[in-house]
């Protein structure tokens, strides 16, 4: 089959690798349909997630149609045409029970910190991802989700993770009405946090970045005010002033280990990788955010130790909330507002590429050309 | 490891400003305190283990399914097995996986080519999309590495002329 293979920091190719085949029980084999780019596959390919090995195959966000069950397969049948989750969960351990998709303990055995998710290198679990013509799903009864008939193939794949970790970082928020929220990041995912932040009942919504094309579309999409950071001196003081000195009652990190802004964090974090990333965007979170106030974090860091500064969060009762978007426990919730029309993710999409030339899709979206928000990576059997 | 206190609800106090609306995990979280059992629920069937799979010494062992995407190899496989010696809290672990990685570049290289295929470097860049949409930038980019790759090659040239 096709899939892509990832060659080393900023290399990445589509080559023929074996089709995958079942491993346990409870697995399926689904044929990919649709397959993005996440920008958080963007940490893979800049070589700042550690254990990516050369020859994994990357993907996370997903759909795909059931080709092949293992015996312990109840809730799926051949054909069905399912999204799939990007985390990978048991359902069965203490946290998937309590509703902690994203923390499963039986998916990974090569980190305790991070449930299985797939492509997302060996610290993830070591599963090849979507990016291919077909994936390996285990655990296929728990996360994997029917499409309705009505739903648009390009919303289905969205909400295998962009949608729900949007509006979990919302969520995480604990926004209550008339709240001041400001999401650092107008990638898809901060995007989908500010058009979320008004489910919560938000009175205000404030997007900051640097890429115009990008705080135009939040601005239309969301929408909120927008701002470029490089035409405010200082984005801290900015929203102070903003906030009658005060500060926002909420502060979303969208971002995560790629910001920039910093040249500090961007020589320590990126350029250096001497920690978990340059949390630019948490830093300014930390001091934009009022007294007692609440960060929200969604943006992807590394595991090791990364300046931010933690004084403050003690000095100002800050509550930090954090995690990887449960999926599973907002798909019936998420599914109901696509199809009442609440939120229309597909306007994301900006670019559909095949999947063999998926090394200028990377190339597209990591630098950001010809307007990029959302690259789909279609699969042969998908074109026809 | 054995409990200092067995029985805490014999202790003063015990749970007397218990508030169970105190949890800022909630919505995320759906608090039925199964964890106070520890490692107990009903494991889903052991996947068998057909390649070398690594795993964090903070865990027992394998978890029931596990990805089988590039087992260790070589010289980075050599360097991988020594940080899973070390924990996930500790940059013992993960500066060798770094390491690892960067080795598993070079193998990769090499394996191209021991298998007949020279890697085309500029196409698994993506180069030809940048120089469709931003022709500019890649040509300054290309010229600022062809003046320091020069510079650098004029500069040893004259050392070793020296």
């Amino acid at each position: 089959m096709l899939a892509m293979n990832y060659r080393g920091p900023h290399r990445v190719r589509v080559d023929h690798k074996p089709t995958p085949e079942i491993l346990h029980p409870q697995d399926a084999i689904v044929r990919v349909t649709r397959s993005c780019i996440c920008g958080s596959d963007l940490h893979l390919y800049n070589g700042s997630v550690p254990d990516t090995r050369v020859g994994m195959t990357f993907g996370h966000e997903f759909t795909g149609v059931v080709e092949e069950v293992g015996e312990g397969v109840e809730k799926l049948d051949l054909g069905d045409h399912v999204l799939v989750p990007f985390n990978i969960a048991c359902g069965m351990c203490v946290f998937c029970q309590q509703g902690l998709y994203g923390n499963c303990h039986e998916s990974n055995p090569q980190a305790t910190a991070v449930g299985g998710i797939f492509g997302y290198s060996h610290t993830a679990g070591g599963y090849d991802g979507g990016q291919a013509e077909y994936v390996r799903v285990p655990y296929a009864d728990v996360s994997p989700t029917l499409i309705p008939e009505s739903m648009d193939p390009d919303d289905a794949v969205l909400l295998t993770d962009v949608v729900p970790t949007g509006y979990q970082a919302a969520e995480m928020g604990g926004i209550q009405p008339g709240d001041t929220v400001v999401v650092f990041g107008a990638g898809p995912v901060g995007i989908m946090a500010a058009r979320c932040a008004w489910l919560f009942g938000a009175g205000r919504v404030i997007v900051i970045d640097c890429v115009d094309y990008r705080l135009e579309f939040a601005r239309d999409y969301a929408p909120c005010e927008a701002y470029d950071f490089r035409s405010i001196e200082d984005p801290v003081v900015f929203i102070k002033h903003t906030t009658d000195s005060l500060g926002a009652d909420v502060c979303i990190d969208a971002v995560g280990a790629e910001a920039a802004g910093s040249a500090l964090q961007t020589v320590l974090g990126r350029k250096l990788l001497m920690q978990g990333g340059a949390a630019t965007a948490l830093h300014w979170a930390i001091n934009s955010v009022k007294k007692g106030g609440i960060v929200s974090i969604v943006g992807v860091y590394g595991p090791v130790g990364t300046h931010v500064p933690i004084g403050n969060v003690v000095n100002k009762g800050i509550t930090i909330r954090a995690n990887q978007a449960s999926v599973k426990r907002l798909l019936p919730r998420l599914i109901e507002h696509v199809q009442n029309g609440v939120l229309d993710p597909k306007v994301l999409i900006t670019h559909r590429v095949p999947l063999e030339d998926v090394s200028d899709a990377y190339r597209i979206f990591s630098a950001k050309l010809d307007g990029c928000i959302k690259p789909v990576l279609l699969p042969p059997s998908a074109r026809t | 490891m054995e409990h200092t206190a067995k029985n805490p609800s014999q202790i003063k106090g015990w749970g007397v400003d218990a508030d169970p609306k105190n949890d800022p995990t909630y919505p995320m979280k759906l608090r039925n305190d199964g964890e106070h059992a520890g490692y107990s629920w009903e494991r889903p069937p052991q996947q068998p283990i057909s390649v070398e799979v690594l795993h964090s010494n903070e865990r027992p062992d394998l978890t029931s399914v596990f990805g089988t995407s590039t087992p260790p190899s070589g010289a980075s496989g050599a360097i991988r097995r020594i940080a899973f010696r070390y924990s996930e809290s500790s940059y013992g672990h993960w500066l060798p996986l770094m390491l690892a990685d960067r080795v598993s570049v070079v193998e990769g290289v090499l394996d191209d080519l021991e298998q007949g295929h020279v890697p085309n470097i500029f196409a698994e860049r993506g180069w030809k999309a940048e120089w469709k949409h931003e022709r500019t930038s890649l040509l300054r980019r290309i010229l600022v590495r062809a003046v320091l790759v020069s510079a650098a090659v004029a500069y040893f040239s004259s050392r070793r002329a020296h």
